[in-house]
């Protein structure tokens, strides 16, 4: 019989601490049954001799020192996990909000969940198709891995989440194996609702499972969100062999609330009064995604988060970046000209195509055309920022060229529209045709063979 | 007597702990029922502080802590090459025995196998004086790495008896000697305290440099064994691949890969890619030269500091048996970070950016372990150390880096304009310095060429010259510069297209000997002169642009194989050729 405390020693913030406890485990879940009947949860996060911390994951509104019967529970932080999921909306920690029945099941997983241990990892080749040519043709996103979206307040990275998903074909995926994970921190409720809507107007509403932290939710639950989204997605690649896409947003969202806990907890600050442990804590939500060699499953991870005052350099972009395996980033100036989606193609990356593309997998030209068309989009920017200066008149004749294939690259290979699906062939078809707008002496980049069995061809038209 | 400390504090991985005035720091210790691996970091009375390598979820003030008796240590012997270990030296393909797919906490401290039986040859004999670091007993460990087995540190003495040579456990005593009154029973493996260096005979002056088949390494920023590398780089400027690319092609004997704070996947790449590839000098497969040692970045914060003490240790270990070994650590940020998420829940006083007042020192301590040495054996031997950095926001001026500079001596400073522009390896080739040039000049004269140096200097003034005029163009436009200057941009453009762009993924261009590395620069210097000649008859640089030859030399690096570097001769001849066509045609 476990024993009920009856006294708080203090509450502040989302925190209350607590003393003369014994026998309580580091970690481990507390209920806390306030006197106008309502039950709180909460989670130990420091003990120190005698005295507990628990920080409460319904927030401490509501409660006084001597108001309160807590309960330590003796198991850490789980949840219930069956196929019922699937098609189901649930809170923070895992309750469910839309009015059904909670999962039943004998089947309970600690959400923190542990580090795959590098040697069980299956390493990640297979490509995704998402429809979008400038992700297929410049960072593509390969199966099992976790490729974050960098943007900005009010610039398109729903939309292009919400395309993605309606889009993807995941090699080895059907119907029956496929599933979304959708985890949402903090995210104001027309967003959210913006996905519902989105996954019902593609169908697959039945094979997502969604877990909603709104903006006016609780901060702490906001912490266990993606943990229990993640939780669901390896319970169904790992023992079920599906193939997860998983959506986290917004983690910008997550962090602060990491933040503001902490400063409730008087810890040492690191950069910008983020907690020195960001890294460590961020990596243990990225690090979920992945294969094994034992499971025919995935989860392929896109957080989206979105960079204060537009800060590539902003510590939440920043150490992401240092975890993910490259990133998407969204700029304002492309969202502004209306190009959707508003892909700033030159800082972004998948660290895991060059092993994902090539004759296997997509085409044999892919690789090389990528690199082509990155270093001609990057030498677009040296001339437009020359332009300004000297007039485009002035300009030599293949700096000038080298502009109109960048009008050209933005306005057809860049942009699409919305639900426009394009198939690699198609992008990288496409990709040649706008490259030959350049002379064959730019093509530095470029195997001959690959120049007479594609270029020639664009060339001449 | 065996002591145990009381747990009565727990904030994530820092444990304190009551009645433990009679343990040492740095003791290893074990704490709570689950057995949990820790370090003791400080005493204060009677109270301990104590880092956990493992998740303490779970873990109950009031559980004991159990004394080991001794420093946190790594087992050396044979079975580390090829291995891939955690932090603390536990074999990651044990650890998926105990547990299939994911890292559980609780399974104890595993090390090298016990059980494998190894073919030991000794080469010592009955009546031998042995004294610490002699080789008593080889073992052929892969199949070119010739593990020797070394008296350890402080013992010495007389042998009494030796066992045949045959197959042996690492735990089976094989050779006995006697000093005075004490006999000492010597196994095939030893250990040793991670935070203290393994003792040499001397240091040597630096004198060679370590090849990495990289071009914008070798040619332009050249690197010595024995030496401390920095390789700063914000995410996504290539700090991986190119560390991957140092691991796979450098020429040392052995290499440690420590990847610290790091990619899981990543790891799993190198596991799948290496045992695939052949080192060019060997014919060996490259992982029979490699150690691993991977904490990646969801691993306990605590086993990640430990992870860079493990992995030059184990450098350390091997460089004492007289081989070259190069250590990549991958990323020292992740470490410092460590370092300053452990201070913080220590509630230690920050100093700069919330890292604590002895990072400068532990830096220091960490690169001055590399060195070019005389062993205690008397072998000349080395370690050298890569040390990846990977600055907050790409700022070179944060406190990792700054500290990173003081310590090394050669500072290979990625760029985030080159790795958007995909010019890779994405070293910048005018803030990068190398301070071993002038020692290895001699080196490169004797065993390159004798204007290697010289052309290297030449190319190097050219970038710089480019840079400059590059201000000009930037508000006025290329047209407008007179025909010398558009000259130099040309070639350095072509340095750096066809020089410095370097493609790890293509089978010839991935690794380049430092033969064809010269004779690529000679060309492009033969183009220069060449097309200088001709500006200075008049004739216009549209004109010399326009010359086939340029489209060769920018495709040398692919078209022509580094067993067939004959053809690069013709490149020279070629050049000439066009050229004097060119002259005689304005004459």
């Amino acid at each position: 019989m476990k024993k009920e405390y009856l006294k708080l020693q203090k509450v502040e913030g989302p925190l209350v601490v607590l003393s003369n406890i014994k026998d309580v485990a580091y970690g481990e879940i507390v209920s806390i049954k306030v006197d106008d009947g309502e039950v709180r949860k909460g989670k130990v996060i420091k003990i120190d001799g005698d005295k507990v911390i628990v920080q409460v994951f319904e927030g401490t509104s509501g409660i006084s020192t001597d108001n309160t019967s807590v309960k330590f529970l003796g198991e850490p932080q789980t949840i219930p996990l069956s196929k019922e999921i699937l098609g189901r909306t649930f809170n923070g920690v895992g309750e469910p909000i839309d009015g059904g029945y909670g999962i039943l099941s004998s089947y309970k997983q600690n959400i923190n969940g542990r580090p795959i241990n590098p040697v069980a990892r299956r390493y990640p080749r297979n490509f995704i198709q998402t429809g979008i040519s400038a992700i297929d043709a410049l960072m593509t996103l390969i199966r099992g891995q976790k490729l974050p979206i960098f943007s900005g307040n009010g610039i398109a990275h729903k939309e292009l989440a919400a395309q993605i998903i309606s889009q993807a074909k995941i090699e080895g995926a059907t119907s029956d194996n496929f599933a979304v994970v959708f985890g949402a921190m903090g995210v104001r409720h027309d967003d959210a609702d913006y996905f519902i809507k989105s996954f019902e107007s593609s169908g697959v509403l039945d094979h997502v499972v969604m877990y909603i932290n709104t903006a006016d939710d609780s901060i702490v639950e906001r912490i266990s969100t993606p943990r229990c989204a993640l939780t669901a997605a390896e319970y169904l690649a790992f023992k079920h062999n599906m193939h997860v896409l998983v959506i986290l947003m917004d983690m910008t969202s997550y962090a602060e609330a990491l933040r503001e806990i902490s400063s409730a907890k008087e810890e040492v600050p690191s950069r910008k009064g983020y907690p020195g442990y960001l890294y460590s804590d961020l990596s243990t939500i990225y690090e979920r995604a992945g294969m094994l060699k034992e499971s025919e499953g995935s989860i392929t991870l896109i957080p989206i988060l979105t960079m204060p005052n537009d800060d590539i350099t902003h510590p939440i972009p920043d150490l992401t970046g240092f975890i993910t395996e490259g990133q998407i980033v969204l700029n304002r100036g492309l969202n502004q000209k209306s190009i959707y989606p508003p892909i700033d193609v030159l800082p972004s990356l998948s660290r895991l195509m060059k092993d994902g593309i090539g004759a296997d997998y997509t085409r044999e030209d892919h690789g090389d055309l990528q690199s082509q068309l990155f270093s001609a989009y990057s030498k677009v920017q040296d001339i437009r920022s020359l332009s300004q200066i000297i007039g485009e008149d002035d300009l030599g004749e293949i700096d000038r060229l080298y502009l109109k294939f960048g009008r050209e690259f933005e306005n057809k290979f860049i942009a699409q529209g919305r639900t426009e699906n394009r198939s690699v062939k198609e992008t990288l078809d496409l990709g040649w045709y706008i490259l030959s707008i350049l002379p064959e002496t730019e093509l530095d980049r470029m195997k001959t063979e690959l120049i007479n069995k594609y270029y020639v061809k664009n060339r001449e038209r | 007597m065996t002591k145990e400390g009381i747990v009565k504090l727990i904030n994530g991985p820092v444990v304190k702990g009551i009645n433990m005035g009679s343990f040492k720091v740095n003791e290893m210790v074990t704490v709570g029922k689950q057995k949990l691996i820790g370090e003791v970091v400080s005493i204060e009375g009677d109270t301990a502080i104590i880092q956990v390598f493992e998740e303490t979820e779970g873990l109950q003030s009031d559980e004991l802590i159990y004394s080991t008796g001794m420093p946190f240590s790594v087992t050396l012997g044979p079975g580390i090459i090829g291995g891939i270990f955690d932090g603390i030296q536990r074999p990651l393909d044990k650890i998926q025995l105990i547990n299939k797919d994911f890292i559980p906490e609780g399974i104890g401290l595993l090390s090298l196998d016990e059980e494998k039986e190894w073919d030991v040859i000794i080469i010592a004999k009955v009546g031998d004086n042995l004294k610490a670091g002699d080789v008593y007993a080889t073992i052929q460990e892969t199949s070119s790495i010739l593990h020797k087995i070394m008296v350890p540190y402080n013992i010495s003495g007389k042998i009494k008896e030796v066992k045949q040579s045959g197959k042996y456990k690492i735990n089976d005593t094989v050779v006995v000697i006697e000093n005075g009154n004490s006999t000492h029973n010597l196994t095939l493996c030893t250990k040793w305290p991670v935070k203290k260096p393994r003792p040499i005979r001397q240091r040597l002056p630096i004198n060679k440099p370590l090849i990495t088949g990289q071009r914008v390494i070798d040619s332009f920023y050249p690197i010595a064994k024995g030496g401390t590398i920095g390789l700063p780089g914000g995410f996504g400027t290539g700090k991986t691949v190119t560390q991957h690319q140092l691991a796979k092609w450098s020429d040392a004997d052995i290499i440690v890969y420590v990847g610290c704070g790091e990619r899981g996947n990543e790891m799993t790449d190198v596991l799948e890619e290496f045992p695939a590839l052949i080192d060019p000098r060997t014919g060996k497969p490259l992982m029979e030269r490699t150690i691993l040692i991977a904490n990646t970045s969801n691993m306990p914060v605590a086993a990640r500091e430990a992870s860079i003490y493990t992995g030059i240790t184990l450098a350390e270990y091997y460089r004492d048996m007289g081989y070259d070994v190069a250590l990549m650590a991958d990323s020292t940020s992740r470490w410092a970070e460590a370092l300053r998420e452990i201070s913080g829940r220590l509630e230690e006083m920050p100093a700069e950016e919330g890292y604590p007042a002895y990072l400068p020192s532990r830096l220091a301590e960490f690169y001055e372990r590399a060195g070019y040495v005389k062993t205690l054996n008397g072998q000349e031997a080395s370690i050298t150390i890569i040390g990846a950095v990977s600055p907050a926001g790409g700022d070179f001026s944060e406190p990792v880096t700054e500290n990173t500079k003081r310590f090394v001596t050669a500072f290979l400073a990625l760029d985030k304009k080159l790795a958007y522009a995909r010019h890779f390896p994405a070293i910048n080739y005018l803030t990068s310095y190398s301070g071993y040039i002038s020692i290895l000049e001699d080196w490169f004269r004797e065993n390159v060429a004798s204007d290697m140096i010289d052309l290297r200097n030449k190319m190097v003034k050219l970038l710089q010259e480019e840079e400059k005029l590059n201000e000009i163009v930037q508000l006025v436009g290329e047209d407008v510069l007179p025909n010398d200057q558009a000259l130099v941009l040309e070639t350095a453009r072509i340095i750096k297209k066809g020089f410095l762009q370097q493609n790890a993924l293509h089978p010839e261009d991935t690794y380049v000997s430092l033969e064809k590395q010269y004779k690529m620069l000679k060309i492009i210097d033969n183009f220069y002169e060449n097309a200088l000649s001709c500006i200075k008859m008049g004739i216009p640089i549209s004109t010399i642009k326009s010359q086939n030859i340029i489209q060769d030399i920018l495709k040398m690096k692919y078209d022509v194989p580094n067993e067939k570097l004959e053809l690069l001769d013709d490149l020279i001849y070629k050049t000439n050729e066009e050229y004097n066509n060119l002259r005689q045609k304005y004459e």
